[in-house]
């Protein structure tokens, strides 16, 4: 052991640089941003987003030359994947990553924050994703985790001024550190009871465990605590609405979508390979945080007032859904398999359909300068084209064809109905249950907008910046392509699997 | 020219409407001319093409699909674009093809308030997609989306230009079949993985092909079938509406702008009654059977419980929304025999009721165009004030209470007749019993809607209408809306074949498959 973790230290390991290469241009983005905001100072501060989109634009071509060799290739022992899975979900951090930033650019630059501070974090911030979904071994992920979220508590206290932003970022960051706290301690369990932090190995060791039933369980159970405190779910989601609603409305959208991606990826890691074998542990824990955070996500999100704070609950009750179907993801390789594309599904509809909404959000605040409810009314004798853009994304959102948020919905009720189980039935049920109670929150937004009178009769039209209607055109391109063709998603995603490097 | 129709005819008549609102978007709203002439060509081609698609249409060969369309569509669970035509969907798609445009004339010179009338346009082509969409989709994903597209232009129609509690008939309307809709997608679901598998491009998959699955599923234990037919039965017995679910009907009726009203009635209500004859009967043959006395219990309860709460009723359109809960009764009467004669009046009784109802509103929608009310007991002298209208709300209400040589005769006596001698095994005494209490609610009808025309049209004008300049009579274009529709109710009501003919191949095949695979 120790003369191979010694060979291992001296001996380089061989890199891969053709598929690290969406990672080193990230990195490199984030040096040259920090050397122009360092040596031209004011002058070029407007260049920095410009500098920031094109780096995330440009490690797409990486990705794609990748996906068209479409071999996997492994590293660091097995610690680092680069598979089609990594592939599709870091093209999914990246493009979610440009979209934040289109959305930031008019709303930094005009608040006259510190510009090149921020894209150099939210870079960061995605570079932490793209190693998470790469990442196979509890210490990598634990630091890409880190990596995204240190630059995110940072930013959600971006308006130094606003009292409501301090509290979001510090809230966000105590719940985020006591999170870590506790995943770490599942972690360290988890590596005391197999010997080893690949999740290969644990995946195999785990499963012969039989002795140590309540360490495997208290393990297996605070790493995905943990994460649930990442994604939201019920009843570790307190700190989201407080946060999403405080933070600068980009910020948000950018931990509603992106950062909430990341903490799911992590948790289809380490389940998916590491855990596969314990669904005894998991599946029961998986059920009750899905049920719970539908339910809770969608009747609290009823009465909310403001249009964040309900998109945040709404968010909340959607991290229900995708969690549901790994509440029968044991039930066989094949269930295992389907749970993990629909969840895939679910997360790429739902960058598309979620950010696209905090668009409008954005652009409608840029006139109203409010998020309550009440302040869209009347959007659609003034805006008809964002009314339009925001009813797609709401019925998206939904789950009401043809737009793309159908096809997830789906994907998670088909998922759960091949495990064929009672328990996935009843799950079904609940999904459709929820369906039906989120569309009571949605449909009101609809109604503000489409049917009520505008507050103090205010109906100058709204000036949309070119940056935001660019966001506005991907988002609904994505949302309304990928409904009406599901085939031109599930094309890169059927092919998706975890269990490649199970033994 | 047919081989284009085999390869095209069916995509183009669904999708053209949606071309129509595309070009429609991209026009501002202030050149409204340019707006009413685009929809009514949409929609007069999309007609054009129907009328092509039926006359090519080989009748002598009704009971197989026809014009058939299969594509790839979403691969990756087998879900493919497959369309067709045949005797049950044929009826339907001509009911949708004259309704539409009917409407889109009915509406052109006045729009309910607050007018817009690109967006109402662009929402009735939407609808006609949907419409057209779900009567031709032979996969049940595919349907599913359709059936879910035509919700959303109704509710806008009903939450925007609707009556003054618009905001909360629509929502209902909305979540009522949202609920339904849900249920049935599990159910469309759990039958899709217990169902047996074929062979796809080599490899084995489960199927969504409504063609194949009545066959496919034979597989499924008694249990799981109940419990699936039972989702598809909240999914479409909402949307029918069957009697403890109808609550949204007469709200989302009552508030909802006239043409919302008339298409809402002649065609939406359709999809669940089709649901049942297309998709949740021949799939689920043996639970169709153990459900059956159910559905005919709560059919005839409709029928009854309709007829007596339009007794009560003061408000006209609301008297005619309950109306359609008692007729709709009697269709799904029909069809929970599971015989060929009872489809048949079933199919019939949409056709008629579509025709019948949809005319009712119109009147009713004129109606409160003059007099700003439709409180029955402010009404009164229609005959007097308005001879022609007074004239067509009579024959209305004569064609829906059921007089023979009228269309609504063959919709419900065949009704009535066909639960004389149930299907399969369903326990004749039963059906009797309902057979009887059902023909009870045709006297109920014929009192409620007779009284309804004595206080409407009888008498003379009330005070407050008494010289009202606003009474005038049917305008140019109610004449031209409506015309087509009153000549159908008396021709269909003496050559009723017309019908029978159409769907007697497809429906004995749809029992064929019922009594060789149930029971």
């Amino acid at each position: 052991m120790l003369a191979q973790l010694l060979t291992f230290a001296w001996s380089a390991p061989s890199l891969d640089y053709h598929a690290l290469a969406p990672e080193i241009i990230v990195a490199a983005t984030i040096v040259v941003l920090i050397l122009l905001d360092a040596f031209t100072g004011e002058r070029s501060r407007w260049a920095s987003s410009s500098v920031a989109g094109i780096g995330l634009l440009l490690a797409l071509i990486p990705i794609a030359t990748l996906a068209y060799d479409g071999v996997d290739r492994v590293m660091f022992g097995g610690g680092f994947v680069v598979d089609s899975y990594a592939l599709i979900l870091q093209a999914l951090f990246l493009i979610s990553g440009y979209v934040v930033i289109l959305l930031s650019t008019n709303y930094i630059a005009e608040g006259d924050y510190h510009e090149g501070e921020y894209y150099t974090l939210l870079l960061s911030s995605v570079l932490g994703m793209m190693v998470m979904a790469s990442a196979r071994d509890l210490i990598s992920i634990f630091i890409a985790l880190e990596l995204v979220s240190i630059p995110a508590y940072m930013m959600a206290a971006w308006r130094k001024r606003d009292q409501k932003s301090n509290e979001a970022g510090l809230k966000y960051y105590l719940m985020g550190v006591f999170a870590s706290a506790i995943l770490l301690y599942g972690m360290s369990l988890v590596f005391g009871i197999t010997g080893s932090t690949l999740l290969v190995e644990i995946g195999a060791d785990l499963g012969s465990y039989v002795s140590s039933q309540p360490i495997i369980t208290l393990g297996i159970a605070f790493v995905l605590i943990g994460f649930a405190f990442k994604v939201s779910a019920v009843p570790f989601h307190q700190w989201a609405p407080d946060t999403y609603e405080g933070a600068p409305t980009p910020v948000t959208s950018f931990l509603a979508v992106a950062s909430k991606a990341a903490g799911f990826v992590a948790i289809l890691n380490v389940l998916f390979i590491g855990f596969y074998g314990r669904n005894d542990v998991w599946e029961p824990l998986m059920w009750a945080l899905a049920a719970l955070s539908m339910t809770v996500g969608n009747l609290i999100a009823l009465r909310q007032t403001n249009v964040v704070r309900m998109l945040a609950y709404s968010g909340i009750a959607q991290a229900g859904y995708i969690l549901a179907p790994l509440a029968v993801a044991g039930a066989s390789l094949g269930t295992g398999g389907e749970a993990l594309r629909s969840i895939v599904v679910y997360l790429l509809i739902y960058a598309g359909m979620n950010l696209g909404a905090f668009a409008v959000v954005l652009a409608v605040a840029r006139k109203t300068r409010s998020g309550e409810i009440k302040s869209f009314g009347g959007l659609f004798s003034y805006a008809p084209a964002l009314t339009v853009c925001m009813t797609i994304f709401l019925f998206s959102l939904a789950g009401i064809p043809p737009a793309a948020g159908w096809f997830a919905k789906l994907s998670i009720f088909s998922s759960l109905a091949s495990a064929g189980t009672a328990s996935g039935y009843v799950l079904a049920v609940i999904v459709g249950l929820n369906s039906v109670i989120a569309f009571g929150y949605y449909g009101r937004l609809i109604r503000v907008m489409w049917m009520d009178e505008a507050p103090d009769g205010d109906r100058s039209p709204i000036k949309v910046p070119a940056s935001l209607s660019f966001a506005l055109i991907i988002t609904m391109a994505v949302t309304l392509v990928w409904g009406v063709f599901p085939g031109a998603l599930t094309h890169f995603t059927d092919q998706v699997t975890l269990f490649s490097l199970l033994r | 020219m047919k081989d284009f129709l085999n390869s095209w005819g069916i995509s183009l008549m669904v999708f053209l409407p949606l071309v129509g609102a595309l070009a429609m978007l991209v026009v501002p709203k202030a050149k409204e001319q340019f707006h009413k002439v685009v929809a009514l060509a949409a929609s007069l081609v999309v007609g054009f093409i129907g009328i092509l698609i039926m006359t090519n249409f080989d009748y002598d060969a009704n009971g197989q699909l026809q014009f058939v369309v299969d594509k790839a569509w979403i691969p990756i669970i087998n879900s493919r674009y497959i369309v067709g035509i045949d005797g049950i969907s044929l009826p339907m798609i001509a009911l949708t093809l004259l309704i539409v445009p009917l409407c889109i004339i009915y509406s052109w010179n006045h729009f309910p308030e607050p007018k817009n009338p690109k967006a109402f346009l662009i929402l009735i082509l939407i609808l006609e997609t949907g419409m057209l969409g779900s009567f031709v989709a032979q996969d049940l994903i595919l349907f599913f989306v359709f059936f879910e597209v035509v919700l959303l232009p109704m509710y806008f129609m009903i939450g925007v230009w609707g009556g003054e509690k618009r905001q909360y008939a629509s929502l209902k309307f909305f979540l009522y079949t949202l609920f339904g809709s849900a249920l049935m997608i599990v159910a469309f679901l759990s039958l899709y993985f217990l169902s047996d598998k074929i062979p796809v491009n080599g490899e084995m998959m489960h199927s969504f092909d409504m063609r194949l699955l009545p066959e496919l599923a034979t597989g499924i234990s008694t249990g799981a079938a109940l419990w699936i037919f039972g989702g598809m039965f909240m999914g479409f017995g909402i949307k029918v509406p069957m009697f403890p679910f109808h609550t949204w009907l007469p709200d989302a009726h009552t508030q909802a702008p006239t043409v919302g009203s008339v298409i809402l009635a002649a065609v939406l209500l359709k999809l669940g009654t089709y649901g049942f004859i297309r998709i949740a009967i021949p799939i689920l043959p043996g639970a169709a059977e153990k459900w059956a006395p159910f559905i005919g219990l709560l059919a005839v309860i409709g029928i009854i419980y309709g007829a007596l709460c339009c007794l009560a009723q003061t408000d006209m359109k609301r008297l005619i929304a309950f109306s359609s809960v008692s007729h709709m009764g009697f269709v799904m009467l029909g069809i929970a025999t599971l015989t060929t004669f009872g489809f048949q009046a079933a199919i019939f009784g949409m056709v008629a009721h579509g025709l019948i109802t949809g005319m009712l509103f119109f009147v009713a929608g004129s109606t409160k165009d003059r007099y700003h009310t439709l409180d029955i007991s402010r009404l009164g002298g229609m005959l007097k004030s308005m001879p022609h209208m007074g004239w067509i709300l009579g024959f209305s209400v004569m064609a829906s209470l059921g007089l023979p040589g009228l269309a609504g005769f063959w919709g419900e006596f065949p009704a009535i007749l066909s639960a004389y001698n149930p299907g399969l095994g369903l326990n004749v005494a039963f059906f009797r019993v309902l057979m009887v209490i059902a023909a009870v609610g045709t006297v109920l009808a014929a009192a409620y809607l007779l009284w309804m025309y004595q206080r409407v049209g009888f008498g003379v004008p009330t005070k407050e209408f008494e010289d009202d300049p606003h009474l005038h009579d049917v305008t140019f274009t109610e004449w031209v809306a409506w015309t087509p529709m009153l000549i159908l109710i008396v021709v269909l009501g003496f050559v009723p074949n017309i019908i029978f003919k159409v769907t007697d191949g497809a429906v004995s095949n749809t029992i064929a498959i019922v009594n060789g695979l149930g029971g």
